[in-house]
């Protein structure tokens, strides 16, 4: 009886051709190609709308080829000025990177939504976003312009870069901690410092050294680049040689940089594999 | 010994956790705290010891309204309230003994926990109770290393090392197999009576309640429908509390029957946790 009932069932039940879409990004399809026709309109209209000025770069041309000529071979000739230059940038870097990990220690908690009430959220969180808005360059010239040229502007504009970024990512992973262990302390009667050390510090300090390790690097490329407007360090040096045409000079520097970036690359990665 | 008086809790949501829940609980024992999802269980255990903030009503624990404490007071009350989660909640990166040892964060300086240097007497008698719950050896292991089990042996091993007078336990093997549920509701059992502690416990299995509780309280969209001994859960009362459905095979039948692993519990413990 059953049997045959269900065999009844499986006659009737002819599979009906039933269709199926994923979900599109944008349902409406006149809004969807409407956005695809309008960028390729767009596309096309910046094209045309773009002056390339294509005699400036045919003249252009060789004197880039003159510029890599009378760049090799590069020059070591100088190379006390090029070693200070580059042990000026790693200790621009050092420092800036020693007291960034100190300062986002208190930036990174208040900006922590699950740690502190919400107006000192709030301020924490303008600061990193304020200071994240300028880049290193506009904070160096800043910095230039306050305290002259030299090193003391190319440590603190990378302070208050790695400050901000370290600050940023340590309150974020607090944010990710997993509500329950911090209430599990809380419930045991700790106070907050406690709860800081016990249960915050513990979880959250292999990535805050791993970020701190990560922006040293960071500083490394970093140094070099803000001594461009002046703040110190190789990349004064190095643009002193481009308003020289020392181009052999420059290509040192150049090299001599890269080997920089390399090693400080190498290193951070060895230590951040190391803190897993 | 503990109780509470009209506690209410609503949400800033608008939702209305707890609507008036009274009881009292004159003696140490076990007490079982049953009733579906979003009943309010989680809320009143949190509520107890203010992780929670009620909006109204008392609780008051050895004559201490624990609703009227100011934040110093609420943190020294706090130490006399142990508490164990469904998820367990260990300072994952921390070891065994660590997370022993911060069922003592309430006692020491700050300089001690800081140091992690607890009084002789503390680590002592973390090691004892480490050793109780069937973990020896694995003072220095991390707690992420370990398996549900084992973590919820530390979670009950923290919440003792603070001496409590009471227990709040929140879904303990909600997260755990059939046969370690069991196992640590049995440890936690006996560890209650040995210490001497009220023990609440939020549970959503019915069976497990009835085999281990004194007195089981029924929760219902956050008032208490159930207030009883295992014995008087019945059918109806499940019903009053779940809703209807076929409760026959839930009820348990014949107290000691379907203990049968018991007794090789203890031997293979650890092996199963």
């Amino acid at each position: 009886m059953t049997t045959a009932n269900q065999a009844q069932n499986s006659q009737n039940n002819v599979p009906v051709p039933r269709e199926w879409h994923t979900i599109k990004l944008i349902q409406n399809p006149y809004y969807r190609y409407g956005l695809i026709v309008a960028t390729i309109a767009y596309f096309i209209f910046a094209l045309t709308t773009l002056e390339v000025d294509w005699s400036r770069i045919y003249t252009g041309l060789p004197r880039a080829g003159d510029i890599f000529v009378r760049m090799v071979p590069p020059d070591f000739s100088r190379w006390s000025l090029l070693t200070r230059g580059i042990l000026e940038s790693v200790q621009i870097a050092l420092a800036a990177s020693f007291f960034g990990m100190i300062l986002a220690i208190p930036l990174g908690l208040c900006g922590a939504r699950n740690l502190v009430p919400k107006p000192v959220y709030l301020v924490a969180r303008s600061i990193i976003v304020l200071t994240r808005s300028f880049h290193e360059i506009i904070i160096a010239i800043f910095f230039v312009k306050i305290f002259g040229f030299g090193p003391l502007a190319g440590v603190l504009t990378l302070i208050v870069a790695s400050t901000n970024f370290i600050a940023k990512m340590l309150a974020e992973d607090i944010e990710n901690m997993p509500a329950g262990q911090l209430e599990a302390i809380r419930a045991t009667g700790a106070s907050f410092p406690k709860l800081l050390i016990y249960c915050i510090s513990p979880q959250a300090l292999p990535r805050y050294l791993g970020v701190s390790i990560y922006r040293l690097d960071a500083n490394i490329r970093h140094s070099t680049v803000v001594g461009i407007v002046g703040a110190g360090g190789i990349g004064q040096v190095l643009a002193a040689t481009f308003t020289r045409y020392d181009y052999d000079f420059s290509l040192a520097i150049l090299m001599c940089i890269v080997g920089l970036v390399f090693v400080g690359e190498f290193f951070s990665n060895w230590v951040r594999g190391r803190l897993r | 010994m503990l109780t509470i008086t009209d506690l209410t809790k609503t949400y800033p949501t608008g939702t209305a956790a707890l609507k008036g829940v009274s009881f009292s609980i004159s003696e140490p024992q076990v007490v079982a705290i049953i009733g579906p999802s979003g009943s309010g269980k989680s809320t009143l255990i949190r509520c107890i010891n203010r992780l929670i903030e009620p909006t109204s009503g008392s609780v008051v624990l050895e004559n201490l309204n624990i609703t009227k404490l100011g934040r110093r007071q609420l943190r020294k009350a706090r130490r006399r309230m142990g508490m164990i989660f469904q998820e367990y909640n260990l300072v994952e990166r921390l070891t065994v003994m660590e997370n022993a040892l911060s069922g003592r964060l309430g006692y020491v300086s700050f300089w001690q926990a800081f140091r992690r240097k607890f009084p002789p007497e503390d680590v002592s008698k973390a090691f004892q109770l480490l050793d109780r719950v069937g973990l020896e050896g694995y003072h220095d292991t991390r707690a992420d290393a370990l398996s549900g089990g084992e973590r919820q042996r530390v979670g009950i091993a923290r919440a003792l090392m603070q001496n409590p007078a009471l227990l709040l336990v929140d879904e303990p093997t909600a997260s755990l197999d059939p046969k370690t549920s069991r196992q640590v509701m049995r440890l936690l059992v006996e560890l209650s009576k040995e210490f001497g502690t009220l023990t609440l416990v939020n549970i959503h299995d019915v069976g497990l309640a009835q085999m281990f509780a004194d007195r089981i309280i029924g929760l219902r969209l956050g008032e208490v429908v159930f207030d009883g001994t295992a014995d008087q859960v019945t059918e109806q009362v499940l019903t009053d509390i779940y809703g209807e459905e076929d409760w026959s095979a839930t009820i348990r039948k014949i107290p000691e029957g379907d203990d049968e692993d018991e007794d090789e519990g203890e031997a293979t413990a650890k092996a199963a946790s």
